[in-house]
């Protein structure tokens, strides 16, 4: 299964939950064209929802890493929001988890933005 | 088991399909499964994207077999060969940002061997194995 995305607003940040497999192909691109999508529309607090991820591959790292630097490039945000123990094992092998902020609650992750 | 596949996405898929049925049918459990899935993916994907360039002339050397250790898995492609120390450290603070050069990374950390070799006439060739705890 391809990743399935779906989007909404809590105050002023994007939750985007992501379900499924980030991997090279569709999951990349879609979760590449989301990120783009948002920024065009103006929303730059992203807070991406990765419970329901069961797989990222190196070119979905690569895409978190790029939406990262993307958003926070034109002064937003993204932080990741439940993050299963896979992808957190990942997280750590890449030493990615010194550049994320990432929570367990999303009441206290919507709370942190600036 | 051997085969030469299209250098393509499709045939990262079926690789895929056929070393998680081989490793869930050798007893390793679902965590094992995923860390040779995934391993077996970036090998795949590294092959027909970096090395084949998805050149339709070009095959992919897939194989995989049970070994009295555990589970060994080769992925060889028809490139212009691959120097791994080219490839810059992507635990480097400096490089944490960048987009790509995790693959051989992850590989590493999930799988127990894991070796590089040029291919003749060109190319490369990956082998790794997963060790199944009561082999």
């Amino acid at each position: 299964m391809s990743v399935k995305i779906t989007t909404r607003q809590v105050g002023d940040v994007t939750v985007v939950d992501a379900a499924g497999r980030i991997t090279l192909g569709d999951g990349a691109s879609t979760f590449r064209d989301t990120v783009k999508d948002l920024l065009a529309g103006g929303q730059k607090k992203l807070l991406l929802n990765l419970a329901e991820v069961s797989y990222i591959d190196s070119s979905g790292i690569g895409e978190l890493v790029s939406g990262f630097t993307t958003v926070t490039n034109q002064g937003g945000q993204v932080k990741l929001l439940n993050l299963t123990k896979r992808v957190q094992d990942l997280l750590q092998i890449t030493k990615l988890y010194t550049v994320f902020e990432v929570f367990e609650d999303e009441a206290t992750a919507v709370r942190s933005y600036k | 088991m051997e085969e030469q596949l299209e250098s393509t996405l499709e045939s990262v898929d079926h690789a895929e399909e056929q070393v998680l049925r081989e490793a869930r049918e050798m007893g390793f459990d679902e965590d094992a499964q995923h860390e040779i899935g995934i391993s077996l993916r970036e090998c795949m994907v590294n092959a027909v994207v970096h090395g084949n360039r998805y050149n339709a002339r070009k095959k992919v050397h897939f194989g995989v077999a049970r070994i009295p250790a555990g589970l060994e898995i080769l992925v060889g492609d028809e490139g212009d060969g691959f120097q791994i120390s080219e490839v810059p450290d992507p635990l480097a603070q400096e490089n944490l940002l960048r987009q790509s050069g995790r693959g051989v990374m992850m590989i590493r950390a999930f799988m127990d061997e894991f070796d590089i070799r040029s291919r003749q006439p060109s190319g490369t060739e990956i082998r790794m194995v997963k060790y199944l705890a009561n082999a």
